[in-house]
């Protein structure tokens, strides 16, 4: 049997090539593995290796010849004993071409934004006051009582009882099995809870900061957000990321960041954002049972902040939906995490001036509510969006443009952001307050739109 | 550090033949080197795209390993694995049809090379990101140690890999929480383009994980039953819950680091020599042929696998493309 060798692609962006030299020659014994000839691309030179074996048979491509096209036939190999005059068969039986392209299909997304809204939460009822640190802490110990499957590594949150207390009396209850202190090796223990998901595990890992979490950001993305994708919904990541984000209290540029939008840009992960203590608890409950990778981004500041909670056992609060805080007429404000409780005390002086303010507290930033923005802002038709983090390609840009794309028929004024400053947060007291979002920040931009 | 170095570690045989472990390795690796080729034609013609690392010359690395696991152990690698998924029994049909970016491929033509897997044979991928899935492989065995199980993870990488920090950072955590993880690193002398002693000042990777307490050999990756054999003395100890265990297989690749690869860093001497006097699969037959074992079973088992290859070619290249709604499944699982 007579095989022809192709011209072959030796680069993913090959099309065609220089065939620089034959280094067998017609009658040439040929082995798997021989060098019979040089291509030359705009790259470089490659070597031709034999992949079957047999006696060069005929040569159709002289060396020299430019532009020789991928899958070209340029030799003839026969089998040994073979006769190596016998023609080729006019088409090689390897050579299957590829499928011709379809016409090219613009697969629309699936339309998942500006629904009607779903029905309301249910009514929890009873509530007693909760700090958010509490909060957080009865959710984990909750889901870790209903679920074995369930575990929280990190740094200090075992013996210590966290960095920031939020694992306090965890280790008491659940042992050092499934309350793990790990050393200070963010990237090596992400890696290793991504894994331990991939296994069918649901792991809970503490960031001490989100600062930190830098360090593994390629296991965040790369393994736990994408493998779902890759591996054709085989492979599921159920895994809680969670950790203190944005601006402490005078820990300067390198421990002050918030990372909503880098990790909000990303599909194959939920991102939430926690306000209040029923905030807290209700989204870690429903992210510790999702099948997927959550980043939850708490807050420093808030741990100690004290909210009434629902005291029902099963109380959760469903990713994906925003929560309106303040009902108005005249302006929506929305926001999240921190920063809620700062726009809710704009709205308030804002109230005294005679402008009624709506104040959304989003909750879920990946999947974003657009349907409640949407239906508020029809109500209202101006909009301030307010966050901690910088401005550049941040939430509030996101925000702005779901905004645009589905009511700007209705809006009676440009959209307006207040942010960050767009530096690194500042040590110094005067500068930090400076460069973080106040109230009076809010009801300035307010008033310039309304 | 030459692998003839190591070239006697293997030579010492102190049982005799086991013919039918032999045999069985001898068909793993030729379907292994068979399958490969077949990739680098369907590379060459255009049917596959992108990165194609090819394993030509390693199989025995992944063959002696798999002899030694038992069902339930799990298996991850880097993006050089299509060997590993066909060692783990995974069907060369949809691993084949995932290369030509196929709906009938292990991810719906989604994944691509780098990038497949197989709960039900325990196969974990397939990692592009360089260390990133020996992080991953301590989290498997993590999961073997929380279900008090015995079974143990092998986590192959390239000596390229292993200057990773992450490497480090899963060799210590491993070593402190007594993971049942075999890392293996799979030393094939290249880093890509970099000679293993320009990248590693270490000239014996076997002792990576020293400074943790681990214990770790240097293995003749071209021998399949020195590897056979060491893979059995370190997935007794992890078994045994003592602990990860690092081995140092000597191996080679014949290829290019990827199909793009003009390959001038080393000599085409040196490749040939390797080809010639080391190669994996013509050592295995001649011990075959020392023991005994007739011609025409040896032929049978070339035909078989000569068959199953053309019928993965075939399937891959006649399996339809996935549909265009494809883009947008496998984003996140209903909660």
């Amino acid at each position: 049997m007579s095989t022809q060798i192709l011209m072959p692609a030796l680069s993913p962006t090959m099309t065609e090539g220089k065939l620089a030299r034959w280094l067998k020659k017609v009658g040439d014994d040929v082995r798997a593995g021989d060098v019979i000839a040089e291509i030359e691309t705009d790259k470089a030179t490659m070597e031709v290796e034999a992949v079957d074996e047999g006696k060069l048979a005929r040569i159709l491509v002289e060396e020299g010849t430019d532009g020789v096209a991928v899958n070209t036939p340029i030799a003839v190999l026969t089998a040994d004993g073979e006769d190596a005059a016998a023609p080729a068969p006019p088409e090689s039986a390897r050579a299957v071409a590829a499928p011709a392209a379809p016409e090219p299909i613009r697969a629309a997304a699936p339309a998942a934004v500006a629904q009607p809204r779903s029905a309301a939460e249910p009514e929890w009822g009873e509530t007693k006051p909760l700090t958010v640190r509490e909060a957080l802490r009865d959710a984990m110990a909750a889901e870790m009582r209903a679920d074995d499957r369930v575990f929280l590594l990190g740094e200090e949150v075992a013996q210590y009882q966290g960095a920031y207390k939020i694992s306090q009396g965890l280790l008491d209850e659940f042992g050092d099995r499934r309350v793990i202190d790990t050393p200070i090796t963010e990237h090596g223990f992400t890696g290793m809870a991504v894994g331990a998901a991939m296994n069918g595990l649901r792991p809970i890992v503490e960031f001490m900061t989100f600062n930190f979490a830098m360090q593994a950001i390629d296991q965040i993305l790369n393994s736990a957000a994408k493998t779902l994708y890759m591996s054709g919904g085989q492979m599921g990541c159920p895994i809680v990321f969670r950790g203190a984000n944005g601006a402490a209290s005078r820990v300067a540029a390198q421990h002050s960041q918030c990372y909503a939008s880098w990790y909000a840009h990303c599909p194959g992960l939920k991102v939430v954002a926690p306000w209040s203590s029923a905030d807290a608890k209700g989204l870690l409950r429903s992210a510790i049972r999702d099948p997927n990778p959550i980043i939850f981004l708490e807050n420093e500041i808030l741990y100690g902040q004290t909210f009434d909670c629902p005291t029902d056992a099963d109380f959760t609060v469903p990713i994906g939906k925003a929560k309106i805080e303040r009902t108005g007429e005249h302006v929506t404000i929305i926001a999240f995490s921190i920063m809620v409780g700062v726009a809710l005390k704009a709205a308030e002086t804002l109230a005294g001036q005679g402008i009624s303010a709506e104040v959304i507290n989003l909750r879920s930033l990946r999947p974003l509510d657009t349907a409640t923005i949407v239906e508020s802002v029809k109500k209202t038709s101006r909009v301030v969006c307010v966050e901690e983090g910088w401005p550049f390609a941040g939430i509030g840009a996101e925000l702005t443009m779901q905004i645009v794309e589905h009511c700007f028929d209705w809006l009676d004024a440009p959209p307006v952001r207040v942010t960050g400053l767009d530096v690194p947060l500042p040590y110094a007291a005067n500068l930090e307050k400076l460069a973080l979002p106040q109230p009076d920040w809010i009801v300035d931009a307010v008033r310039k739109i309304v | 550090m030459a692998i003839a170095d190591t070239k006697k570690r293997g030579k010492v045989a102190t049982k005799p033949v086991d013919t039918d472990l032999l045999l069985k390795a001898y068909g793993d690796m030729l379907l292994i080197r068979r399958f490969e080729e077949k990739a680098g034609q369907l590379y060459g013609m255009g049917l596959i795209g992108g990165f194609c690392h090819l394993y030509i010359g390693q199989e025995a690395v992944v063959v002696g390993m798999q002899m030694a696991l038992s069902q339930g152990d799990q298996v991850i690698t880097s993006y050089r694995d299509h060997g590993h998924m066909l060692a783990t029994g995974m069907d060369p049909k949809g691993v084949m049809a995932e290369l030509t970016g196929r709906a009938t491929g292990y991810s719906h033509g989604k994944g691509g090379s780098m990038h497949m897997f197989s709960k039900e044979k325990n196969f974990f991928g397939g990692h592009g990101i360089v260390g990133a899935q020996v992080s991953l492989g301590t989290g498997l065995a993590f999961s073997n140690w929380y279900r008090a199980n015995d079974r143990v993870c092998v986590t192959y990488f390239g000596e390229g890999a292993s200057n990773q920090g992450q490497v480090f950072e899963s060799f210590n955590l491993a070593a402190l929480m007594k993971l049942p993880c075999i890392y293996v690193i799979e030393n094939n002398k290249y880093g890509m383009g970099t000679s293993v002693e320009r990248a590693s000042a270490s000239r014996d990777l076997s002792k990576n994980a020293s400074p943790w307490g681990t214990p770790g050999v240097q293995v003749d990756g071209m021998d399949v039953m020195a590897v056979h054999a060491a893979a059995e003395t370190a997935v007794a100890h992890c078994r045994a819950g003592k602990g990860p265990y690092l081995l140092e297989v000597k191996t080679y690749r014949y290829r290019g680091h990827s199909m793009s690869d003009p390959g001038k860093y080393r000599t085409r001497e040196e490749i040939q020599k390797m080809r010639s006097e080391r190669d994996c699969i013509e050592q295995a037959r001649h011990l075959l042929e020392a023991a005994g074992v007739d011609d025409a079973a040896i032929k049978k088992i070339d035909d078989d696998i000569k068959r199953r290859v053309q019928e993965a070619a075939d399937f891959a290249q006649s399996s339809p493309e996935p549909d265009a709604s494809e883009l947008w499944t496998d984003i996140l699982l209903e909660a």
